[in-house]
């Protein structure tokens, strides 16, 4: 593609990647062997890639974690939201892994010292979430319109399922939360029942959905919310807390 | 592209009694019990078989990919491609238990109290079996085994207790090693992860402790990137790297033109002497390389290559019998590509396994058991000079095949899109 051809990717009144160059399959195989780089360890992850303007100087790590963060609408709310708190974006598709990349360089220019805090990387976090986090690091996870995966053949694709909860909870700390909410009825159950019966994780109350800003976030910052609110389609979140289990603390 | 044939075939593999009592080499389907302090050749006592089956005698019908006694050596346990588990008594060497797993079994490990086993599939899942209170000579009631952690749809290549119980540790072929706490009440999953090991740049391919009581909190794994690695196992800390292959030469000697990325492969390791000496078997190294382990100098060295003069013997499979500071050896393949044998097994040991590494391979006719040991372990006393070479190499690419990832080129990606299974269905 020509230098021109490049240009013209992003919008000119507004200097933002335009989508439709990034448009990809809306669904993707997580069970595939992938061939993109993925650090060894959370130690390996650069951070001054990610966050030039905080690092090297900083010794932040990231807190915040959007898994299948799609075309990067909650990321971009929550940039403004925690302007202190460093947080990332997971998504596996290439294109709109690139296409969030980009939105962000673009908002950096266009709006001097903010979205410093906030980043992409294209990875299958079902695979590698432990390469990029330690123990305990993130204090809160997003889970937000993820493929339903409807055949029971192929239920085990679920982000959210019984045993990746292990290792959310992992990377979670105690009193992190993890926020899921979903379009589709049947995975809405499936994700809150998951939650439920997991020994790690206890849902948060009415009272403290409310207190929490982020809450409002999920239905109406992403793109995939607010086709739903177009549609006036229904939502079904779950919101859970880590907990330290209670029998099996040894 | 590979014809799947080849990524069928299985190394031999080695077990030895924590008493000393008995040897078993397990090749393919074939598993075969030697008694050491009778002398003869064991027949397994299998009633679970059934007659029906046309095709042998053996219990297993398929590759055997995992073989272990158990920490007391109350126990046996053997599984693999056949999706089968059996436990079998080594007193009686009966099977007193069977069990169908719904897919092919990688790893196979059992809690050091003997009261449960685990064993993980190759979608990753590990599943566990509570056997608490069994007898040894009666068949054990049968139970379902209940899913216990999963690593995502990754081959589960190594399964281990750490000596205190405290955690089961999985590897895979992601270059993961998990560890997760191993609850009081297993059968409602284990969630709680205590660490992961992350080091290695290629698939896990063995995993082992120290015995020692003041070291169990270590542990050492072996990779296809050619190292071993020493871990805090608490922590996941990485506290020292040694490039087995490298040290022992084989990179350099390699300089031939043909430059393999992943023929030197750590295949097993195996920890004597309460983990001051660990014995290495890496692809393509025709011995072992024995690393010397200073724990609290946490660091290992390359001690010593011991190899088997006459012979280019690559070894597939260590045990160790530590009342006589033995380290038994096997190589071997379930089947030959081509040739005339079926299967080939070959059984080395070394004695004199100490700090002064005084280590001698044993010659045949000193070996313990004598030439009826070999007869009943590699199924013939003499073998076969010519097939070595081939088994090692068969054992290689089967093993490249499992477990190092595929790389498709752009254009016979696409065509491989459009052979894809589920469109098949729809034409």
């Amino acid at each position: 593609m020509s230098e021109t051809g490049v240009k013209s990717t992003f919008s000119k009144s507004t200097g933002l990647p335009r989508k439709r160059f990034y448009r990809a399959r809306a669904h993707s195989n997580p069970l595939s062997d992938s061939h993109f780089p993925v650090p060894i360890s959370p130690s390996h992850v650069d951070y001054s890639i990610h966050f030039p303007q905080i690092f090297p100087d900083s010794s932040k790590k990231i807190q915040f974690a959007d898994v299948g963060c799609g075309f990067g609408g909650l990321l971009i709310s929550l940039a403004t939201l925690f302007p202190e708190t460093l947080m990332v974006g997971m998504e596996l598709r290439d294109k709109v892994s690139e296409y969030v990349k980009e939105r962000i360089l673009s908002l950096r220019v266009a709006n001097p010292g903010q979205y410093q805090n906030v980043s992409v990387v294209r990875t299958n976090s079902m695979k590698y979430i432990p390469n990029y986090f330690e123990k305990g690091q993130l204090s809160k996870m997003f889970f937000l319109f993820p493929d339903p995966h409807f055949k029971e053949k192929n239920h085990r694709r679920r982000v959210i399922s019984p045993f990746l909860l292990d290792e959310y909870a992992y990377v979670l700390g105690v009193g992190g939360i993890i926020y899921t909410i979903t379009d589709v009825e049947e995975l809405g159950d499936w994700m809150k029942s998951c939650l439920e019966n997991h020994p790690m994780f206890e849902a948060l109350t009415e009272k403290e959905l409310e207190a929490d800003p982020v809450v409002k976030l999920l239905s109406c910052a992403t793109e995939e919310g607010q086709k739903v609110a177009r549609n006036e389609g229904q939502t079904f979140q779950a919101v859970y807390r880590r907990i330290v289990p209670t029998e099996q603390t040894s | 592209m590979e014809e799947t044939e080849a990524t069928e075939v299985a190394p031999a593999l080695i077990a030895v009694h924590p008493h000393r009592s008995s040897v078993v080499v397990a090749v393919g389907y074939d598993l075969r019990v030697f008694d050491l302090l009778a002398g003869v050749g064991v027949t397994l006592l299998d009633d679970s078989s059934s007659s029906s089956s046309s095709s042998s005698s053996s219990s297993h019908k398929d590759s055997i990919r995992a073989i272990r006694f158990s920490a007391n050596g109350k126990l046996f346990v053997s599984a693999g491609d056949d999706k089968t588990l059996k436990i079998w008594s080594p007193i009686s060497w009966r099977c007193i238990f069977t069990l169908s797993s719904e897919k092919r079994i990688s790893a196979v490990a059992i809690s050091n109290d003997e009261s449960y086993v685990c064993f993980a599939d190759k979608f990753g899942v590990v599943w566990v079996v509570d056997i608490t209170g069994f007898d040894a000579n009666q068949p054990l009631l049968y139970k379902k085994p209940t899913p216990l952690l999963s690593h995502y749809c990754s081959i589960i290549t190594s399964l281990e207790f750490s000596p205190d119980d405290r955690f089961i540790l999985s590897a895979d072929r992601d270059f993961k090693i998990r560890v997760t706490n191993f609850p009081k009440k297993p059968l409602n999953g284990a969630h709680e992860i205590q660490s992961f090991c992350l080091g290695h740049t290629e698939f896990v391919s063995c995993l082992a402790f120290f015995q020692a009581q003041e070291c169990q909190q270590h542990l050492l794994s072996g990779s296809g990137d050619s190292t071993v690695q020493l871990w805090d196992v608490s922590s996941g800390a990485l506290l020292d790297t040694c490039e087995v292959a490298n040290k022992a030469g084989l990179l350099e000697s390699n300089g031939n033109g043909k430059s393999e990325e992943h023929g030197h492969a750590v295949t097993d390791l195996c920890t004597t002497l309460d983990g001051l000496l660990v014995a290495v078997a890496i692809q393509s190294l025709q011995g072992i390389a024995l690393l010397s382990c200073n724990v609290s100098a946490q660091t290992l060295t390359l001690a010593k290559v011991v190899s088997f003069d006459g012979e280019a013997f690559v070894p597939t499979c260590l045990g160790y019998a530590s009342s006589a500071r033995e380290l038994w050896i096997v190589t071997g393949v379930s089947s030959l590509p081509g040739g005339s044998h079926p299967s080939f097994a070959r059984v080395r040991v070394i004695s004199g396994i100490d700090i002064e590494q005084k280590a001698v391979v044993v010659e045949d006719d000193k070996i313990p058991g004598g030439e009826k040991l070999l007869e009943t372990l590699q199924g013939t006393a003499s073998v076969d000079e010519n097939a070595f070479l081939a088994a090692a190499e068969a054992v290689k690419t089967a093993m490249c095949n499992l477990l190092i990832k595929k790389h498709y080129p752009s254009e016979s990606r696409e065509s491989r899109k459009k052979t894809r299974n589920d469109r098949k269905l729809k034409q």
